[in-house]
């Protein structure tokens, strides 16, 4: 039995040193093949005696079974290293650019007016638009601000011959949607608005994002506690505010809304007030039955705000490498 | 308003330091928009006498003055000023202090005369914008004294932004009865006496109609002095509100102007002819005014005339044919009322903005035109001397706003602002405003007075009570409300759902201007006639946009010039069309695309966007609406785009929208040097949609059969697709084309196209036979209907 010792010896040195598959199913078949070495030695029981033969027998069947085993091994040791191998050609370098069209983006006051749209609409605001080329009624004499009001003159209006004029604020949609829908109501109408003012502080086109709540008993209390908590949605975070005294033709009472940003710096955010009863009647509403508020604020102002953009007028010149920033 | 603290202080002194006051202003609803303070930084400067002086040895301009800096040696000073003179007080900075304007005071040789110190002008202290020599203070000004304190410097400049409807506050007197009412201090009335008559002589005004002029209070003041001076305290005064200093008579009405709030006028009594008499313009009535400036008067506009003509604009300003000067020694001297509606625009016709006019528009009290005529006779006689004749008020009291009563509800306050306030309260804020009151079962019944023309309805005194009170002591509280759920709808592609699909394609969106270059308009939109504003702020903003390309390509050309070579934008906005009368906005989609197909990278080659490119992006969108089968491009020419390049879009046969290439004529014309593709839907038409119905997909697999047909150029390839989709088997699920070829064995004039059939049915498994019948249905079709030759 030394001699099967020493043969299985043998099949392992060369099945470690075996290479690759090939030479491994060479080895195979020389020892465990019809004509391999251990098959040989298996046939070869014959020559013993009954009482040899089991024993021998079963030493032969170990040999075999560890020989193979052995192979089994070594083969998918050498599987796995052809898989690593081919693989590793395969490796790519991860750090080039992927291929392929990039993104887009939206422009940063449509984003901010989809924010100030989704944190109304979530509460049940109606979102309304209406025409940007308006009639004098609509944009003022509705809103109480009768021919040669004062008030017209800070709207810088821009006119079209025959006395149409483009709205300058989003204040005649609440008009059109209390005439058409009645009330209760609980809209806002986001859009463009336009003034005849084209400075470093001032574009001649912005946006603006109207507000109108009509109902039984709407108050001033419900109107700052609506515009405190957009405000801090808005930013998402904790916001003060101050109202302040002002003053527009359709509320009162009007006002102003500061937020303390910083320190000690008030911004003017937005303004707001009570519907005027004269607002309400000429839309023919009972100003006894209901109350309600309005507010108006400016989509650039809250952008600059939100995104730190500190000069107006790169909203409109359509920078790609500024507008890249807000997607 | 500009209001000088010091000034205000006056009136009413509350305790509170310069910001607080400030702020006090602000939550009164007059808002501060910037509060300077004048006169800083001027320690160590006194006030100092010239003793004597005597012309520079070596300096024709030059005057070497003996100077008192009242500690009883006298000093030499070297000093340029054209005005001085012996026994002048003049503002004094000794050797050592620095001006605010960083200057520090050295003693220096000046040709050859040891100057030590230096008289200060105006200019020189930081507290005028220019000067004609030295400040000549008064001569009891104390010598030796601290200049500062002496004109009460510092001092802060307020800038008031005030609200048009408070036009009783376009005053100092209005804004510290506001002040007063809110923090308690005490208010100091205007302390007017009437002055008594000295001379008999009075002028005549005639007023027909007194709807135009209820009110007209007048005053002759005669021998006065023409070399008077204004005073410094009314100079400073004035200077801090932000007017310049004219003549005395004049200084005198502005400043009771500002004090009261009724804009005054004085004439040259002996310039005028006549009779003084308010009344509608003449129709071409011309007046020369203060400014120089001749006009023709509208026949709405109120004139003061005299037997000459028109001689000054009723509340807006005066002529200068009866203007004061350093001639005058007769003064006729006007305060009136002008009602509002015949004021309000006026200034604004003839591009004038004066304070009277500003005042008028908002509304002037109408029972105080005396006072400010004797309060002005006051000034006018200390300052300039001279003899005032009667007090003369020509007044219809019928033709005077009258302010009516005006109830206010208990209940009706804490509905409208959420919060109950105390019955002792409101009496004490309508009373502290002036209000008259008396209280009924329900609230009040209030009567304004005169100077608050604004308080008309109780929503007026709602406001007035929450103002004084403080909005920002009313709580907050989340309205109740019933909530219905909104309604939704799948009726159309939401525009922000198309914008995400563009994005994802790489689009940039843009907002670009409403109103652009007409030429740009005609140019690019098609429209016959373009919108055009009456007012542009520059031709290049002049029409309203017939389409958003114009916008967008100059967007894209400015984007290019910054090295951006890729520009890929699109905009979410209105066109405008139709008529004047009956204007049509149309929201669209646009897109502009110049450049690289994709960016530049590795590993692919760099080609440019084609046609096919944008049609893609386009085709993209429409998909959303679920009915990219009833979308048909066909050939249409645009006037802005390339022939050839150029289609129409059409959904079941109806024109939703352009797209194709930029026409080079087009290109130039908009400054853009590179190829552009540009596309254009009406969203309304292109994105209608509804809720999509599922149909069963096939378990059966689906077979396909390739077939090459030739056929000629001109022939559409989506033609041929619809001609296979169409045809009689209805096996065809779809049609790929996967090549288009012309060459060498395709005869000149005619092209091969590979198209790939998908065949499949619902209900069983196709069969070989199946597939090879509805093949040559179709085949046979394209022969027929495109004369097509099957390539074998």
């Amino acid at each position: 039995m030394q001699a099967l010792k020493e043969l299985v010896d043998a099949a392992a040195s060369q099945i470690d040193a075996a290479a690759d598959l090939a030479v491994l199913d060479e080895i195979r078949v020389s020892y465990l093949g019809k004509k391999g070495e251990l098959t040989a030695l298996l046939k070869s029981l014959s020559s013993l005696s009954a009482e040899e033969r089991p024993a021998a027998g079963q030493k032969i069947n170990q040999a075999k079974q560890d020989v193979q085993q052995r192979l089994n091994a070594r083969r998918e040791a050498l599987e796995a290293d052809a898989l690593a191998a081919r693989l590793a050609a395969d490796a790519v370098d991860v750090t080039l650019p992927g291929r392929g069209l990039s993104v887009g983006g939206r422009h940063p006051i449509s984003r901010a007016r989809l924010r100030i749209e989704q944190i109304f609409t979530n509460a049940g605001f109606g979102v309304r638009s209406g025409p940007e080329i308006e009639d004098d009624f609509h944009n003022f004499t509705a809103l109480n601000i009768p021919d040669n009001h004062p008030a017209r003159a800070m709207h810088d209006t821009f006119y079209f011959p025959g006395g149409r004029l483009l709205r300058t604020h989003t204040s005649p949609v609440q008009i059109r949607a209390l005439v058409s829908e009645g009330v209760p109501i609980r809209v806002i109408a986001p859009g463009r608005v336009y003034r005849h003012d084209y400075d470093q502080t001032h574009t001649p086109m912005f946006h603006q994002v109207e507000g109108l709540v009509i109902d039984h008993d709407i108050s001033f209390a419900n109107l700052k506690a609506v515009l405190h908590q957009f405000v801090e949605r808005f930013f998402e975070r904790k916001a003060e505010l101050r109202f302040r005294p002002s003053y527009f033709p359709f509320t009162e009472p009007s006002a102003e809304v500061d937020v303390l940003w910083g320190e000690d710096k008030w911004l003017e955010i937005l303004g707001c007030g009570m519907v005027h009863p004269n607002v309400l009647e000429s839309a023919g509403i009972d100003s006894e039955e209901f109350t309600g508020y309005a507010f108006g604020m400016g989509v650039e102002r809250l952008a600059m705000l939100r995104y730190g953009v500190t000069d107006l007028r790169k909203f409109f010149e359509n920078d790609l490498r500024f507008l890249g920033q807000f997607r | 308003m500009k209001v000088a603290e010091s000034w205000l202080r006056n009136w009413v002194d509350p305790e509170l330091d310069t910001m607080a006051l400030a702020h006090q202003l602000t939550m009164l609803g007059h808002e501060v928009d910037g509060v300077e303070i004048m006169g800083e930084s001027l320690d160590g400067v006194v006030i100092g006498e010239i003793i004597s002086f005597e012309k520079h040895p070596d300096a024709d301009r030059l005057n070497v003055c003996q100077v008192s800096d009242g500690s009883g040696e006298t000093l030499e000073i070297v000093c340029g000023a054209p005005n001085v003179r012996e026994g002048m007080k003049s503002p004094f900075a000794p050797v050592g202090v620095t001006l605010p304007n960083g200057l520090k005071i050295r003693k220096s040789k000046i040709r050859g005369v040891v100057s030590h110190g230096m008289l200060c002008s105006a200019v020189e202290l930081g507290l005028g914008e220019e000067s004609d020599g030295i400040m000549d203070l008064p001569s009891d000004a104390p010598t030796g004294k601290s200049f500062a304190s002496f004109l009460g410097l510092p001092d802060a400049v307020i800038d008031l932004d005030l609200t048009p409807n408070r036009g009783d506050c376009f005053n100092l007197f209005g804004i510290a009865r506001d002040l007063s009412v809110v923090t308690g201090a005490p208010l100091t009335n205007p302390d007017v006496k009437p002055v008594a008559a000295t001379i008999d002589e009075i002028h005549p005004v005639v007023i027909k109609d007194t709807s135009l002029c209820p009110s007209f209070g007048g005053r002759v003041i005669s021998g006065i002095d023409p070399s008077a001076s204004t005073p410094l305290w009314m100079f400073e005064k004035l200077r801090r509100a932000g007017l310049r200093p004219i003549h005395p008579v004049v200084d005198v009405t502005n400043y009771v102007m500002l004090e009261l709030g009724q804009p005054c006028h004085a004439y040259d009594l002996d310039l005028i002819d006549g009779p003084i008499e308010p009344r509608l313009a003449k129709p071409g009535e011309r007046v020369v005014l203060l400014d120089e400036k001749e006009i023709e008067v509208n026949d709405n506009t109120i004139v003061i005339s005299d037997d000459s003509g028109a001689i000054g604009l009723a509340g807006i300003m005066g002529g200068l044919s009866t203007a004061v000067s350093d001639k005058t020694t007769r003064v006729f001297f006007e305060a009136a009322f002008w009602p509002t509606e015949h004021m309000a625009g006026q200034a604004r016709s003839y591009g004038l903005h004066t304070d009277a006019s500003l005042r008028f528009e908002r509304g002037v009290d109408p029972q105080q035109q005396m006072r400010a005529v004797e309060f002005a006779t006051s000034l006018i006689l200390d300052i300039c001397g001279g003899s005032a004749g009667p007090a003369e008020h020509t007044v219809d009291s019928d033709a005077l706003p009258n302010n009516v009563p005006v109830t206010l509800r208990r209940k009706r306050l804490e509905r409208l602002l959420g919060v109950g306030i105390d019955d002792a309260r409101v009496e004490a804020i309508l009373g502290g405003l002036a209000l008259d009151i008396e209280k009924t079962e329900e609230g009040w019944t209030t009567i304004p007075p005169s100077h608050r023309f604004d308080l008309s309805i109780e929503a007026d005194l709602i406001e007035e009570v929450a103002r004084i009170h403080g909005y920002n002591k009313i709580p907050e509280a989340t309205a109740v409300a019933a909530m219905p759920l909104a309604t939704s709808t799948e009726s159309t592609i939401d525009l922000d759902t198309v914008a995400s699909v563009l994005m994802g394609r790489d689009y940039q969106e843009v907002i670009t201007y409403s109103f652009i270059e007409e030429s740009h308009d005609q140019l690019f939109s098609g429209n016959d006639t373009s919108i055009t504003l009456s007012n542009p702020i520059s031709s290049e903003m002049s029409v309203m946009r017939g389409s958003l390309w114009p916008g967008m390509l100059s967007a894209a050309v400015a984007n290019v010039a910054r090295q951006q070579d890729r520009v890929r934008i699109f905009e979410i906005g209105r066109s405008f069309h139709g008529t004047l009368e009956a204007p049509e906005e149309v929201v669209r989609v646009a897109g502009v695309c110049i450049g690289l197909r994709k960016p530049e990278q590795w590993g692919e080659k760099s080609e440019g966007t084609d046609f096919f490119d944008l049609k893609a992006d386009v085709e993209a969108m429409l998909r959303l609406t679920g009915h990219a089968a009833d979308i048909r491009f066909v050939v249409e020419d645009h006037p802005a785009l390339q022939p050839g390049q150029s289609a129409a879009i059409l959904r079941n046969g109806v024109h939703v929208g352009v797209l194709g290439k930029l026409h080079p004529t087009a290109a130039k014309a908009i400054g853009l040097k590179l190829s552009a593709f540009v596309f254009e839907l009406d969203a309304e038409k292109a994105f209608a949609s509804e809720a999509p119905t599922a149909e069963p997909v096939s378990r059966f697999p689906s077979i396909r059969r390739d077939i090459a047909v030739v056929v000629d150029d001109e022939v559409k390839v989506g033609d041929l697709v619809d001609t296979i989709m169409d045809s009689a088997s209805g096996l065809v699920k779809g049609v790929r084309i996967f090549d288009i070829y012309t060459g060498e064995r395709i005869e000149a004039g005619r092209k091969s196209v590979a198209l790939g059939l998908i065949l499949q049915e619902t209900s069983r498994t196709l069969t070989d036979e199946d597939a090879d019948t509805a093949t040559a249905q179709a085949v046979q079709l394209l022969q027929q209907k495109h004369a097509a030759e099957l390539r074998e």
